[in-house]
């Protein structure tokens, strides 16, 4: 009888710590984070993405999901409504434009540490006979104002599909969604909730590959995950 | 399921969450990135119930003593602003400076052209 319940127990507790090797080892040749954590960026400008999908609702999405996962990783992110604004008035409107602005010039205005540039590769909802998904999928690049150089770069997919393909994610993916399901709370167009997901994937502190630690959180000076 | 199974997978359920998830946030968000959006768009609701969002999120915060987000203050200060409040636009962006001192450099650069200068400069 002690035996049976024992083995019972070990069988998942087993089970579940390969998923926790599986799902943290990074498959990936490792990041180089030399450059970013010697750069200690304090301060983040997210400029507008540029978009290659048609939606023309995407831009404002990936942006205004941008903010909070760098915030939370630990960085001062400069308020986006307020940046579009001062484009605006330099006669600025188009994402491609401002990704051509100089930076030193966006240094000199903004006093960012670094400018995040973002491009978005889908964005929304196509409908399809069998199924309809929502697909938001963004890169983004890091480049330290101050000298020009880039720090890191990543990129991140969010899926509808993936609720039906759990075996893709893991459990690690069905944990995400649910932390990112507070972070839409209320939201109601799907490009946005995605894009809240591909964001946190991609912007958010730890995730493998991605950005490191900014001054504000309390595990700054830390790597997100050790490089194999 | 049996006790020693449900414990096995309560176990690997907050190992797994301790390796993907910090535990707490460092901001009160509510829906502040929806209402960044929306402002965007140009589909929000009135200047003056967005400030009054902003201002019941700024109460909450504050009663749960949890932290603002970074430019809360400078977004609600641009409301301000539209709404034709000033003074109101200059204490929030002052204030959005003294907490992040990292948007010092953009603040003041507002805060310059929010203040017309006095005396006009001379033609030349």
């Amino acid at each position: 009888m002690i035996n049976i319940n024992v083995s019972r127990f070990f069988l998942p507790a087993a089970l579940g710590l390969c998923v926790v090797f599986v799902g943290c080892a990074a498959p990936r040749a490792p990041t180089d984070y030399a450059a970013f954590l010697q750069a200690k960026p304090a301060s983040l400008l997210v400029l507008p993405p540029l978009n290659e999908s048609t939606d023309v609702k995407a831009t404002s999405g990936v942006w205004a999901q941008a903010t909070r996962p760098l915030a939370e990783a630990g960085y001062y992110v400069m308020p986006i409504t307020l940046v579009d604004e001062t484009f605006k008035q330099n006669g600025l409107t188009g994402a491609s434009d401002i990704h051509d602005v100089s930076v030193q010039k966006l240094r000199d205005f903004f006093g960012a540490d670094a400018a995040v540039y973002l491009k978005i590769k889908q964005y929304g909802t196509s409908y399809a006979v069998i199924s309809s998904d929502t697909v938001v999928s963004v890169e983004a690049r890091i480049i330290d104002l101050r000298t020009g150089q880039q720090l890191w770069q990543g990129t991140a997919r969010a899926s509808s599909a993936e609720q039906q393909q759990q075996s893709q994610g893991g459990l690690i993916g069905l944990l995400v969604m649910a932390a990112v399901k507070q972070i839409i709370g209320t939201a109601t167009d799907a490009g946005f909730s995605y894009a809240g997901i591909a964001n946190h994937r991609l912007l958010s502190a730890p995730m493998p590959h991605g950005v490191v630690y900014g001054p504000r959180s309390p595990s700054f000076g830390q790597v997100p995950v050790s490089p194999r | 399921m049996s006790r020693p199974g449900q414990l096995a997978v309560l176990c690997g359920a907050l190992l797994i969450a301790g390796c993907a998830q910090p535990l707490k946030p460092l901001y009160m968000w509510e829906n502040f990135s929806r209402q960044q959006y929306d402002a965007l768009l140009g589909t929000q609701t009135s200047v003056d119930e967005q400030i009054r969002t902003l201002q019941a999120h700024a109460d909450k915060a504050r009663a749960s003593g949890a932290e603002l987000p970074p430019g809360f203050r400078a977004h609600m200060g641009l409301l301000q602003l539209s709404a034709g409040n000033t003074s109101e636009a200059r204490s929030l962006w002052e204030a959005e400076k003294t907490v992040f001192p990292e948007s010092a450099v953009y603040m003041e650069q507002l805060l310059k052209r929010l203040n017309p200068p006095i005396t006009k400069p001379a033609p030349t």
